[in-house]
């Protein structure tokens, strides 16, 4: 196997409020290869954003402090610096889209322009030929009339084609990541359909990388090829996405799994839902995040943070039901419930 | 099953000047039966929460009429008319957020009702909505919190509280779990069955969560720029839908599952919802519809029945 394109190790972050300091990450670590999807699901909340917020420098420092961690791209460092090997890391390297294109782009600028500006900025282009790529990256992401379109502003755009020119100009220098966080979240499920099917359109041409961060399960299930879920700062499961859907081995997925309909004709099961809500992040609890609201929990787990055991070779979980000398390790837990 | 609503041609247009009107809603038609959840499922700006609160009074109805228990209810509301209908009709909205006055304290927000329709005296009201709380799961001890001191789960555990204390008996849910996390919608919505259950309600659930409406309704309608594309019993609607809008909507709702998604071909529908300003006549679908003839552009569908089954249809596949 080739060395990952970008591994997170160890990943801390922190942000000083007036309440306190908030531990919104806690030790994350992963890895993303070159043409592969991975997905980071989670709950509102769970530091998922802040996660590759820190990797792209776009945690505003202070409140936030990067407390420990590293983040390599082919094996580079990229934690704290704004360029590796002359390229920026921001834009050139890895591109990021939003949840929310409407408050990312500038009211005030044509869709034209914004898209030429990097071009201008960051690869010394000219007008003309920065003007003729954003007309070609519109025409990429499909936006009809796309001449007529690049005059207009962002308030003449639909949500839908609003994160077109946003996907345009993210991979307008071509990074070899593109981070999307929450990108379908504010549309329709038609326009979802059409933006999700567009980004693994240019994942297939140009090989990027793509990191998706969602809390919907059937995004997931249609975009990924890996998965970590994300509880309270920490990735609690990972693997495949096979093997996280359908071999899930934290009690969190497989709640998230009972606590969501199946439209499955034959069948109606109550939804089950997961009581309580996540920790404080304020002051998180020494052992397991999730143990207050587990149903399997034990006492090591309120005592002990568990450590991350291979389930299986690729597949993770941080829960001591899968420490060798559990007892509930052969109950066959992981067998049913949710995992049909 | 006897009907408690009939929707008879409704229609609201919203005037924008210059002449212009905002078809929001458009000449709808159905009814729903007493104890019946009835989901509304449509994409942004299909006018599915125009629909909810124009049934409750909360717009003028700008044509058409709503029978609540065989009796017309009144094209505007004025306060008496508030007054005597808004006990037995009420709504839970989306945003838990912006739908709860931050100045009053929780108790003070679910015994509103109860005073305003002068059914006890404060003292009393305050013990039952103490009584509320406890019964959509938050403690009696929370009265005298405000708003923001809350989760959203728990605001909309709160707007739930303070649209059942009326024991009213057609709720109006409008997108009530959208702006919530996985794990506590399902808190909400089993909420919102028990409920149903044990008080007998009827319930409008507008949500676009196709899959979360297919576990709570009894029936599904569809809507599309203001008007009713497809209504019938719910699974009939989510796994054998009639119109191609129904169709495509639902072949775009990713399930959590890999191996149904990888199995699915790409949705491939083009095009965007149109403007809803003084729409043509014809099928309002018919501009993206991948199955549209010449007839779709000049006359409008009307719903109707196309199989045995109880489902409506407005398509002239059919």
């Amino acid at each position: 196997m080739s060395a990952p394109l970008l591994e997170v190790q160890n990943l801390h972050v922190e942000f000083d409020t007036y309440g306190g300091t908030v531990r919104a990450v806690r030790g994350v670590d992963f890895k993303v290869e070159a043409g592969r999807t991975l997905a980071i699901v989670g709950e509102s909340g769970c530091g998922k954003s802040v996660t590759v917020q820190a990797m792209m420098g776009l945690i505003p420092m202070p409140p936030g402090r990067i407390m420990q961690g590293s983040a390599k791209l082919r094996g580079v460092e990229i934690l704290g610096r704004k360029t590796i090997e002359g390229r920026e890391v921001r834009g050139a390297e890895i591109g990021m889209i939003f949840q929310d294109p409407m408050s990312s782009l500038n009211p005030t600028m044509t869709i034209g322009d914004q898209i030429a500006e990097p071009l201008i900025v960051h690869r010394g282009y000219s007008r003309s030929k920065a003007w003729a790529r954003a007309l070609e990256l519109l025409k990429l992401v499909r936006i009809p009339e796309a001449e007529k379109r690049a005059k207009q502003y962002p308030f003449e755009f639909s949500g839908g084609m609003l994160q077109r020119a946003m996907i345009a100009m993210a991979i307008s220098c071509k990074p070899t990541v593109l981070i999307a966080d929450e990108p379908t979240t504010a549309l329709d499920v038609t326009i979802q359909a059409q933006i999700l099917d567009l980004l693994k359109d240019l994942q297939n041409e140009t090989g990027m990388a793509l990191i998706l961060i969602t809390h919907d399960l059937g995004v997931v299930a249609r975009m990924a090829d890996d998965v970590a879920v994300m509880y309270a700062g920490q990735i609690v499961e990972s693997g495949s996405v096979d093997d996280v859907f359908y071999r899930s081995s934290h009690p969190y997925t497989l709640g998230l799994k009972l606590a969501m309909p199946n439209n499955d004709p034959g069948r109606h099961d109550t939804l089950q839902p997961i009581e309580g809500s996540p920790p404080d992040l304020f002051s998180p609890p020494v052992g397991c995040a999730y143990a207050a609201r587990c149903p399997h929990s034990m006492r090591v787990c309120e005592a002990r943070s568990p450590e991350q055991f291979d389930v299986a070779p690729r597949h993770y979980s941080r829960c001591w039901l899968h420490h060798a000398q559990s007892p509930h390790r052969a109950d066959g837990l992981f067998l049913g419930g949710g995992n049909e | 099953m006897s009907e408690l609503v009939r929707i008879d041609g409704l229609s609201k247009y919203f005037d924008i000047g210059k002449g212009q009107k905002v078809h929001a809603v458009d000449k709808i038609s159905f009814s729903i039966a007493e104890r019946e959840i009835v989901g509304l499922v449509g994409e942004s700006g299909s006018g599915k929460s125009t629909l909810g609160k124009t049934l409750l009074g909360l717009h003028d109805k700008s044509a058409g009429e709503v029978h609540y228990r065989g009796t017309a209810l009144p094209r505007h509301y004025t306060s008496a008319d508030f007054q005597r209908y808004s006990r037995k009709m009420q709504m839970i909205f989306q945003d838990p957020y912006s739908s709860l006055n931050p100045r009053m304290t929780v108790g003070e927000i679910i015994a509103e009702g109860l005073l305003l329709h002068r059914l006890m005296s404060a003292a009393q009201a305050r013990d039952k909505a103490a009584h509320w709380l406890e019964k959509v799961g938050l403690h009696a001890d929370h009265m005298s919190r405000y708003p923001h001191e809350f989760s959203g789960g728990q605001r909309q555990r709160i707007g739930i509280a303070r649209a059942m204390i009326l024991e009213p008996e057609f709720v109006v849910c409008d997108e009530p779990i959208s702006a919530l996390d996985v794990s506590v919608q399902a808190q909400v919505v089993n909420l919102l069955s028990e409920l149903q259950a044990s008080m007998g309600l009827t319930l409008l659930f507008i949500a676009h969560d196709l899959s979360m409406v297919r576990y709570v309704s009894d029936r599904m309608a569809v809507m599309y720029l203001g008007a009713l594309m497809e209504i019938g019993p719910v699974d009939d609607v989510y796994f054998r839908p009639l119109h191609p809008y129904t169709q495509i909507l639902i072949a775009s709702n990713p399930e959590p599952d890999p191996d149904i998604e990888r199995a699915r071909p790409s949705t491939g529908i083009q095009g965007e919802i149109p403007s809803p300003v003084d729409v043509p006549e014809g099928c309002r679908f018919a501009g993206r519809c991948p199955k549209v003839m010449d007839v779709c552009r000049g006359t409008t569908p009307v719903l109707k029945k196309v199989d045995d089954s109880e489902r409506l249809v407005a398509c002239h596949l059919y």
